[in-house]
């Protein structure tokens, strides 16, 4: 290579490494602005202020939906599985809001509970069709018929 | 060793190369573009949760994919373009703005159609989207840093520095899930299959898709690179010789 290609060659690579250092940085900085919603967790350690509006995400705990039945309210636990926090909701959910499944809920906090106004689905990565998806809980069904009952702790 | 690199420099023997190669590929790319979107968009069995939306992954992922590919390939151009100053990779360079830029706009298009049904709103400003949408603004100020200056020399070194550095974004698209927490799910990993979701009737007509979509964007890109070719060596006896001979 000649010398002052390599010149020219060192000096992109000084700018690129640079540049690629200072934004790494500033973006590492601002990571908690950058996060999307806040956990449970972060929501018990008090790092949220009462009345700010922001968005929550986590899993909807399972059998923790409660729905009114003459309103759209509703209520759920969000759960990161270390901490729960309780959410209340008047609107329209999304399709696929289940239990267990991911949910992101914008909203504030208000003595200790979530006002949400606006709730969104969070999909996760795996896709599995239906007939896959009813084969696996017929197998599941038979693992758990197949212990019996009081011989399932521990296994 | 740079024997080989300067003739990958020549336009010529680009020009003759891909005249040989191009029709190959654009059967290649028809054949697997027919499958893949037949079978995509047909016969892929419902999602337990999506239902039907889940063909919308078929386009949108392949597409994505590359269009993240396309700065980093703008990026390693103009370097080429800078250090050695090889004309070729300032055409590819030149042309793969266009391109990139479309596949991005399809990118988030599709993803916003997914995102309507799927996560309840069409957008949502979390780290992989935003990163996606700047990705798609660099490409428009590349291609309009070029048409701003006149001279080409120095349209292609600055096109080539803004390319360089906005290839700095690329790893942030896609390791934004991953560091940051995002309404976007991660990349599905097609190997891991012993919870029974994405097996190989989720992940073969993707597999046909994504082959399919680069082959696009390759005919895309080397299409529009003769193009470029023809025109800027326009006065060379070679092209001369390709004009009469067209004429006649």
């Amino acid at each position: 290579m000649k010398p002052h290609r390599r010149k020219k060659l060192t000096i992109i690579a000084f700018i690129a490494t640079g540049l690629s250092v200072a934004i790494g940085l500033s973006l590492y900085a601002l990571s908690n602005n950058i996060d999307l919603f806040f956990t449970p967790t972060q929501v018990a350690a008090g790092e949220v202020a009462t009345g700010q509006r922001i968005r929550i995400g986590g899993m909807v705990k399972e059998g923790s939906v409660v729905r009114n039945e003459e309103s759209l309210h509703v209520e759920f636990i969000a759960t990161d599985y270390n901490n729960d926090l309780q959410v209340r909701y008047d609107g329209i959910l999304p399709d696929l809001f289940r239990e267990g499944q991911g949910v992101v809920a914008e909203g504030m906090v208000a003595d200790g509970v979530f006002q949400a106004s606006r709730v969104l689905a969070k999909h996760d990565e795996n896709y599995m069709s239906v007939e896959v998806k009813a084969a696996m809980d017929a197998a599941e069904k038979d693992r758990a018929d197949a212990v019996p009952a009081g011989e399932s702790n521990g296994s | 060793m740079w024997l080989w690199f300067s003739k990958l420099g020549s336009p010529k023997w680009f020009y003759e190369l891909t005249t040989k190669w191009l029709p190959w590929l654009v059967v290649f790319m028809a054949v697997s573009m027919t499958v893949g979107l037949v079978w995509a968009l047909l016969f892929v069995p419902e999602d337990y949760q999506q239902g039907f939306t889940n063909r919308i992954f078929y386009v949108h992922v392949p597409v994505a994919s590359i269009s993240l590919a396309s700065f980093p390939l703008m990026a390693v151009a103009g370097v080429i373009t800078m250090v050695w100053k090889m004309k070729l990779a300032d055409m590819v360079a030149k042309c793969a703005a266009p391109i990139g830029a479309w596949f991005t706009a399809v990118a988030l298009i599709t993803g916003a159609v997914w995102g309507q049904p799927t996560w309840g709103t069409w957008w949502v400003w979390d780290a992989r989207l935003t990163s996606l949408l700047l990705q798609f603004f660099l490409l428009i100020g590349v291609i309009a840093l070029r048409s701003a200056i006149e001279s080409p020399d120095a349209a292609a070194k600055a096109c080539a520095l803004l390319a360089v550095v906005g290839a700095i974004n690329v790893p942030i698209i896609k390791y934004s899930v991953e560091w940051w927490n995002t309404l976007h799910q991660p990349a599905t990993d097609l190997t891991m299959n012993e919870n029974g979701a994405n097996g190989p009737e989720i992940w073969v007509p993707l597999l046909i898709m994504i082959a399919a979509v680069y082959c696009f964007f390759a005919v895309s890109l080397i299409l529009a690179t003769r193009n470029e070719i023809l025109m800027r060596e326009r006065r060379s006896q070679w092209v001369m010789d390709i004009v009469a001979k067209a004429k006649v």
